[in-house]
């Protein structure tokens, strides 16, 4: 499998570190809803066919990607850096 | 400072190696004396960093990834989204750096003692550079003056092309060694002459 990086371009995928599914919504840090926070942690919808997940360019440039791969096939769809697509905090902003 | 020392020791042993009596495929040559800073740009302060970055080095750095320049002794490219490695025999590198680059605009590392400089230069340096990086190589995809962040073997690896048949890598300096014994044995069947 490749996966074409924003910056760096095609790579194998031994260059990359997979991050989990990138659907998630993490629940409010205030709130302490058990099943939200099961939900969270745990429950995964597994669809066989098109997927959103985090994967790191850990072997590259480092960044934090947000692929698009049907689980069936690895045909990859889209890719993008996770800090421009996700939340409002944005991972390279200074604190 | 303290002197520098060479990590490759005892693996540095220069002449002619491998396959050689059929030619010398390429030349492998460890460039000593230089410092390595890499310099890393918040994410608004890209532009500045660049210019701060020329500034310092004389090298203008075009903002397109994996974009680089070099002359002579002196290099610049970058490896990830505002992250450039800067390389200069000078020994106030970091420090006319750090000047320029203030807080405000980024971060100013010193890899200097971290890392290990390679030259591989000559007719096969492609060929045997294929064998332990899985990245393309031809000119096309891996322009002069652009550099790359990637493996061999799992250990990170910073590249940068010099010429049509050259290539500077910067690895860990603690892996050194092993990078060395291992580059030349994927370089005996092109001879390699080591100077
Ligand atoms: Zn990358």
């Amino acid at each position: 499998m490749i996966i074409k990086c924003p910056y760096c371009g095609p790579r194998d995928v031994i260059e990359f570190t997979y991050q989990g599914d990138a659907t998630r919504q993490r629940p409010d840090p205030a709130s302490s809803d058990q099943i939200a926070w099961n939900a969270y942690v745990y429950d995964r919808a597994n669809p066989m066919g098109s997927h959103r997940e985090f994967w790191l360019h850990s072997g590259g440039c480092r960044q934090h990607l947000i692929v698009t791969r049907d689980m069936a096939t690895h045909v990859i769809s889209s890719v993008g850096f996770a800090r421009d697509t996700t939340g409002t905090a944005k991972s390279g902003d200074r604190p | 400072m303290a002197e520098p020392q060479s990590a490759l020791g005892h693996a540095f042993v220069p002449g002619d190696h491998g396959n050689a009596a059929g030619g010398i495929g390429i030349t492998l040559h460890e460039r000593a004396a230089l410092s390595i800073v890499q310099v890393t740009a918040w994410r608004e302060t890209i532009p500045a960093v660049v210019t701060a970055i020329s500034n310092v080095t004389g090298l203008n750095v075009p903002d397109k990834p994996g974009a680089g320049r070099s002359a002579g002794e002196k290099s610049v490219f970058g490896f990830a989204p505002g992250r450039y490695f800067v390389v200069a025999q000078a020994s106030d590198l970091e420090e006319r750096l750090r000047s320029a680059v203030h807080l405000e605009a980024g971060t100013v590392i010193n890899l200097t003692h971290g890392r290990t400089a390679i030259r591989v230069k000559g007719p096969w340096s492609e060929w045997v550079l294929s064998k332990l990086f899985a990245i393309d190589f031809s000119e096309h995809a891996f322009p002069v003056g652009f550099g790359r962040a990637t493996l061999h073997h799992d250990i990170h690896t910073n590249i940068q092309r010099i010429d049509e048949e050259t290539f500077d890598l910067y690895v860990f300096r603690t892996f050194a060694r092993s990078f060395w014994l291992t580059l030349g044995h994927a370089a005996a069947e092109v001879g390699y002459r080591v100077e």
